[in-house]
């Protein structure tokens, strides 16, 4: 669960992490304003409220010396569409837009808490070198990023924050604001069961503040039990028919082509996907109805599968192993009968009971397509589709 | 021989009264695994699917000499059920239980670290030795016992892989799921060091997917280590950048773990990389020098 730049920014706040003074989100140009009025004299900056690094290139971060500036800058990003290297080819419309209080910045430096798969444990991740550049830098420059390793229980130590500090070249008069932020914000972290935990740039004002300009925070999903703060809250990068999905329990995700993919398994979703594209057409969606794929979930799929118009064909590959075929047969069967097709379905059955599945099948007189193995399944739905988008 | 599992393993199952874990406790036992114990607290003393219940996991080890454990209890619990099993000692734990924090991971992998306790998964459709006896919730019927080591990081997926061996006649050692959380347990490495030292495995399949390095690492373990052949299917070659497969694990973060850079690891240190998922069974059969078998 990723959360929008405010949202961070309020939590940096409950946790004594200076932000800039804020006249927080508008949705309409007439709250401006009231939130010019709130962040203080300006000059101010205006920033779209979307999840999608590198929005400042793409004009979703404004500079206003004047509220005639800020109006004007209030007015076009309202609504408007921001494409970035981060939104993969789609774009996102600007609901709503953070009034900052700009601030004089002296020097930016990159800070984070993330966990770190390999070590198995938080790392906080910083660079002298702060900015809209990391990634880049990750790449480039990969000595300049510096690691220190947390505990999952305890979250960072004075000393650690402080070694970090004297290698990012901190003034001494900063070494005590720069500890408190550091472990304000490991303790953010571990708190809220992030998997992460971004400022960036955090600032260094001239009278020696800090200041954190930008923040992100991303909440482990699977932590939403006990993070009940967040619990509630709807996705804001899911599509609709990514959470109508979502609540009868199918993990579903929108792609680009135009071949329905409905498999039991995140891992064997992908691989169908993978064979679809090896056989030269293009999935129209990764859909898991779950190890267990029971009738009603295959038919809850298949209304999903339909609802979007890209789809010319419908794959299904179910491995039955404790889910019986001739049960999946018969809820491909139920949901036949219940949801117009409308486009062709191949059907791709294996495992237990996969002959009495398949004669069931068979015997419908529905117009699907048996498959005899993946390989097979994938050319059919391809050349159902219409070969090669 | 085999790994982390055989016939003198003595399964204690945490969660055993519970709905999944009635109903796959009753599937190994069918399998002819021995489960002899299960811990619920609370309900220590009575009997469930006539093997004793017992409320800790050390009573499990005292009074049914239980070695191996199977966890199925809820996500807010699994981690401290990790725990109180390598508490008790049992040195093989296999935890089924899908949506851990990840930040409970990270903790447990903590409190196991340099100790000697292999704990697979969590995520994952857990052990198998074919013929011998199962800890997961894998469907039985689809293995054979022979030369081939399987770990993977998918449940479905190895299911598919198993299948398509054994119906070339290429039968497993043992099949390990090693989940798909961002933070196991065991690693590819981990399973690969116990298969190259085991005397009946002649050949590893790798199941691997987007996300993370492990399938990296695995490929320098391979070159430092390993003598025995290795082959890898990695899914999510068309998976798009930046959101999440099903798996927590499946899911490519800026550039690193990326289809192409596993591919590419994995072939240059000689690892045999099968392309198209519905050849697993015939490239492992033609590497194992298997001609000529018909499909049944």
């Amino acid at each position: 669960m990723k959360l929008l730049e405010y949202e961070a920014k309020e939590i940096f706040s409950r946790y004594g992490i200076p932000v800039p003074k804020t006249g927080g989100v508008i949705a309409k140009p007439a709250q401006l304003p009231a939130a010019l009025k709130r962040a203080g004299k300006g000059p101010w900056v205006l920033k779209a409220q979307v999840l999608a690094g590198g929005r400042g290139k793409a004009g979703g971060v404004r500079l206003a010396k004047t509220p005639a500036e800020a109006r004007e800058a209030a007015k076009a990003m309202l609504g408007m569409k921001i494409a970035t290297r981060q939104t993969h080819g789609s774009s996102l419309t600007v609901r709503e837009v953070l009034v900052d209080q700009a601030a004089r910045i002296e020097r930016e430096i990159y800070v984070s808490v993330a966990m770190d798969r390999r070590e198995a444990c938080p790392v906080v991740i910083a660079s002298a070198e702060g900015g809209m550049q990391i990634e880049e830098l990750a790449k480039s420059k990969p000595e300049a990023i510096l690691k220190e390793r947390l505990c999952p229980v305890r979250g960072i130590e004075p000393f650690q924050a402080r070694r970090l500090a004297f290698k990012l070249n901190i003034p001494a008069a900063g070494l005590g604001a720069f500890v408190r932020f550091l472990c304000a914000l490991a303790k953010i972290f571990i708190e809220l069961d992030a998997s992460l935990v971004e400022v960036n740039p955090l600032i260094l004002t001239p009278d020696g503040g800090l200041l954190a300009i930008d923040g992100k925070i991303v909440i482990d999903d699977n932590a939403l039990f006990r993070q009940k703060a967040f619990e509630s809250r709807k996705d804001p990068e899911a599509t609709a028919l990514e959470r109508e999905a979502k609540k009868v329990g199918i993990s579903y995700i929108g792609l680009d082509g135009s071949i329905g993919c409905m498999v039991n398994g995140a891992g064997l979703a992908m691989g169908s996907m993978d064979t679809v594209a090896l056989a030269g057409g293009m999935p129209a969606n990764f859909l898991d109805v779950g190890g267990g794929a029971s009738a009603d979930q295959v038919k809850a799929a298949f209304k999903i599968i339909l609802k979007d118009p890209k789809v010319k064909a419908v794959l299904v590959n179910i491995f039955g192993g404790i889910m019986r075929c001739d049960v999946i047969a018969q809820g491909v069967l139920a949901a036949a009968g219940k949801v117009r097709l409308g486009v062709p379905l191949i059907v791709r059955l294996e495992g237990t009971n996969v002959k009495e599945g398949k004669d069931l099948l068979r015997r419908s007189g529905l117009p699907l397509t048996l498959a005899d193995s993946l390989w097979d399944a994938a050319q059919k739905a391809v050349a159902a589709a219409g070969g090669r988008p | 021989m085999s790994i982390l599992l055989d016939g003198n393993s003595f399964i204690a199952v945490h969660g055993f009264t519970g709905e999944a874990g009635t109903f796959h406790s009753k599937l190994c036992m069918e399998y002819g695994s021995r489960i002899v114990a299960g811990v619920t607290p609370g309900k220590g003393g009575s009997q469930h699917l006539g093997v004793p219940v017992f409320n800790t996991a050390g009573d499990a080890v005292r009074s049914a000499q239980a070695n191996v454990s199977l966890i199925f209890v809820p996500p807010p619990f699994a981690a401290d059920s990790i725990l109180e099993a390598a508490d008790a000692g049992i040195a093989v734990i296999i935890c089924v239980t899908e949506g851990i924090p990840v930040l409970d991971m990270a903790r447990v992998k903590r409190a196991l670290s340099g100790r000697s306790v292999r704990l697979i998964g969590p995520n994952c459709p857990g052990v198998i030795t074919p013929g011998a006896a199962k800890a997961g919730i894998m469907p039985g019927y689809i293995h054979k016992r022979g030369p081939i080591g399987i770990v993977s990081r998918s449940g479905t997926l190895t299911y598919e892989a198993v299948w398509q061996l054994t119906q070339k006649g290429l039968g497993q050692s043992t099949v390990v799921g090693i989940g798909g959380d961002p933070i196991a347990g065991s690693s590819f490495i981990d399973i690969l060091r116990l298969f190259e030292a085991d005397d009946e495995t002649k050949a590893v399949v790798l199941i691997g997917e987007i996300g993370g390095s492990a399938e990296e690492e695995a490929a320098e373990f391979y070159r430092k280590e390993m003598s025995k052949p290795v082959l890898a299917f990695i899914a999510g070659r068309t998976a798009p950048p930046g959101r999440r497969m099903g798996h927590a694990g499946a899911i490519i973060e800026g550039g690193s773990g990326t289809h192409d850079s596993k591919i590419e690891a994995l072939k240059r240190v000689g690892i045999r990389v099968i392309e198209n998922l519905s050849e697993i069974g015939e490239v492992t059969g033609a590497a194992m020098g298997v001609v000529g078998v018909p499909e049944n």
